[in-house]
């Protein structure tokens, strides 16, 4: 892999994949340091892995299962005690499928 | 004598035979810690009222008699990130400003059944993405050595206040170093458990395959006797290991002739600060004085460490803080127009710039197209950094090496900077990748009084002998009464 910078433009397409709102005039900083931290990342190219199989976990394990065994869920009360927008028993958000 | 500076042990020990009672103590700690607080800043709230509700109900089952735990009655500092249904838990941060958990941590659960104090909720890093405590959304915590300089991160809070008496031990959670580096900038005992120690239900995601709980104290056996309250399986977390509890106090006083001490030489190369490295070398001479053998080891990988680490960090935060959206709980951004907008504008006021980088980072890392170049090839070489231990332990029964290259720095000196800031995390973040235990414990101080700590690693679930080995050397050294000037 060689390392290609990444453009305002990629800065702007992964703040939309993250769900962050930059301002227009924050993405020349978030675009330098995004490049000169990913051009230290890039140091891992030295390293030949091609027979190099992945760790996603440092201690081997298999799924972990337990018995299907009923219990008393988070009562609503407490579930939504803490949301900045309640109506009756629910989450109130702004409208989701807009109109055509 | 003011109680308040009485190790856990001590402390324990009084309560039983009843020469101080949890009130007097508990009383004793937060006077001290109000008075220092608005020195080192160390706390994001203070739990003044249940802690004495919580000191009396020690006391009547210290009068009752009884099975009474080594930490009943002890007044404890948690970490912001650990939920508490008692108090709000906000991980620094203004997304969760004001977030009251419907539930206890399991750690906190185990703590609250041992009859445990808990006095307040300690300053970090925003969702523990720091090296310094500086990347707080509410305050800026200072070493209580000196106060110019940063306690070190993310448990900064937790680390100054055992450091100033203001708590007996406290919680941490340690991603690459969070509870070991403040432990050493601080001059305090930090514990990093192995992977699947401890249980993490309730402590708020930042790396789910590096988080692990752990506590800070004033020394070996306080972290021990805290081990044993904090270990064991859990139901609610999955990934906790069903390995048995040994009692981990009995591993302090157990003598450490014919230990192997490995001294990794990547981590004594270009980088570290002459003092920290004369210091631990001191350390590892007086290891050798009581019958441990020295070898030189090899962790070759060693400096891909960082890459390697950051990158699996972020891409798991990213995931993990996902869920950060105004909907449910905490923060939500006013005048949203649709549900996309609701989203994006809450994370953008909620989250800070070092929390944003390591988002967008862990996107990219992720997203189609970038995957295997970054993010694959830093698990494979999470595999080679894995490998690298593995083959120590094949020579060595435990590794001694430096937490961190240089003492505290000063507070500014590397926030503009983030690539700076990361690369103070080269001896620390090695354990959390491979999984291994590892404790920071105090080996001197530099010419400017600042504490440095000496870092032992053992392999996974070796905990008790990282402890003979930390108990012997500090029962040894015995500088260990000297107290930040506060």
């Amino acid at each position: 892999m060689s390392l290609k910078r990444i453009s305002p433009d990629d800065v702007r397409h992964v703040a939309l994949l993250s769900r962050l709102r930059l301002a227009e005039e924050e993405i020349p900083s978030y675009t330098d340091v995004l490049n000169s931290i990913l051009e230290y990342f890039a140091k891992l190219n030295e390293l030949d892995t091609s027979s190099v199989s992945p760790t996603s976990h440092s201690i081997e394990m298999r799924n972990v299962f337990r018995e299907d065994i009923p219990q008393p869920s988070l009562p609503v009360d407490k579930a939504i005690a803490n949301a900045p927008e309640v109506e009756d028993n629910y989450f109130r958000v702004p409208k989701i499928i807009q109109e055509m | 004598m003011d109680i308040h500076t009485l190790t856990l042990a001590e402390a324990g020990k009084q309560l039983k035979q009843k020469k101080i009672t949890s009130r007097q103590l508990t009383q004793a700690v937060l006077q001290r810690l109000k008075s220092v607080e608005p020195q080192i800043q160390a706390f994001l709230s203070i739990a003044e009222k249940t802690a004495f509700t919580q000191a009396d109900e020690a006391d009547r089952r210290i009068a009752e008699g009884g099975d009474i735990s080594p930490l009943t009655g002890i007044p404890i500092a948690i970490k912001d990130n650990i939920c508490t249904a008692d108090a709000a838990t906000t991980c620094a941060s203004r997304i969760l400003e004001n977030f009251h958990p419907p539930y206890d941590a399991t750690v906190i659960a185990k703590l609250r059944r041992a009859g445990v104090v808990f006095i307040g909720k300690t300053n970090m890093d925003e969702f523990a993405m720091g090296s310094s405590t500086e990347n707080s959304g509410y305050k800026i915590t200072r070493n209580p050595w000196d106060r110019e300089r940063i306690p070190g991160g993310s448990s900064g809070g937790s680390a100054a206040a055992v450091a100033a008496d203001a708590a007996i031990a406290a919680l941490g959670s340690d991603t690459g170093g969070s509870v070991r580096a403040p432990a050493s900038y601080c001059g305090v005992v930090g514990l990093k458990p192995t992977y699947g120690r401890v249980s993490r239900y309730g402590l708020v995601a930042y790396g789910s395959s590096l988080d692990q709980i752990g506590p800070l104290t004033k020394d070996v056996k306080d972290s021990a006797i805290m081990l044993n309250a904090l270990a064991g399986h859990d139901p609610q977390d999955s990934t906790s290991a069903n390995v048995p509890v040994p009692d981990y106090t009995s591993a302090c006083g157990k003598d450490i002739k014919g230990l192997r001490i490995g001294i990794p030489k990547e981590y004594f190369a270009e980088g570290i600060d002459p003092e920290v490295e004369q210091l631990v070398k001191n350390a590892i001479r007086q290891m050798e004085s009581l019958g441990a053998l020295p070898i030189e080891i090899s962790l070759p990988h060693t400096e891909y460490a960082i890459p390697c680490y950051y990158i699996c960090a972020m891409a798991e935060a990213s995931s993990n803080l996902a869920r950060y959206g105004g909907a449910h709980y905490g923060y939500r951004a006013k005048n949203a127009g649709n549900i996309l907008e609701m989203y994006s504008k809450t994370r953008a006021e909620g989250f800070g710039t070092e929390v944003k980088r390591r988002i967008m980072l862990g996107t990219y890392v992720l997203s189609a197209g970038y995957y295997d170049a970054w993010y694959l090839k830093a698990i494979k070489a999470r595999t080679l950094i894995k490998r690298d231990f593995e083959l120590a332990w094949e020579k060595t029964d435990i590794i001694a090496a430096p937490v961190v290259p240089a003492p505290a720095f000063k507070i500014g000196e590397k926030s503009a900077d983030p690539l700076t800031m990361y690369l103070s995390d080269i001896y620390t973040i090695s354990l959390n990748l491979a999984g291994m235990c590892g404790i920071s414990i105090p080996c001197g101080f530099s010419k400017k009084g600042l504490p440095v700590g000496l870092q032992l690693i053992a392999n996974i679930f070796k905990e008790e002998t990282l402890f003979t080995a930390a108990y012997a050397y500090e029962q040894s050294a015995g500088f260990f009464n000297r107290k930040p000037p506060l």
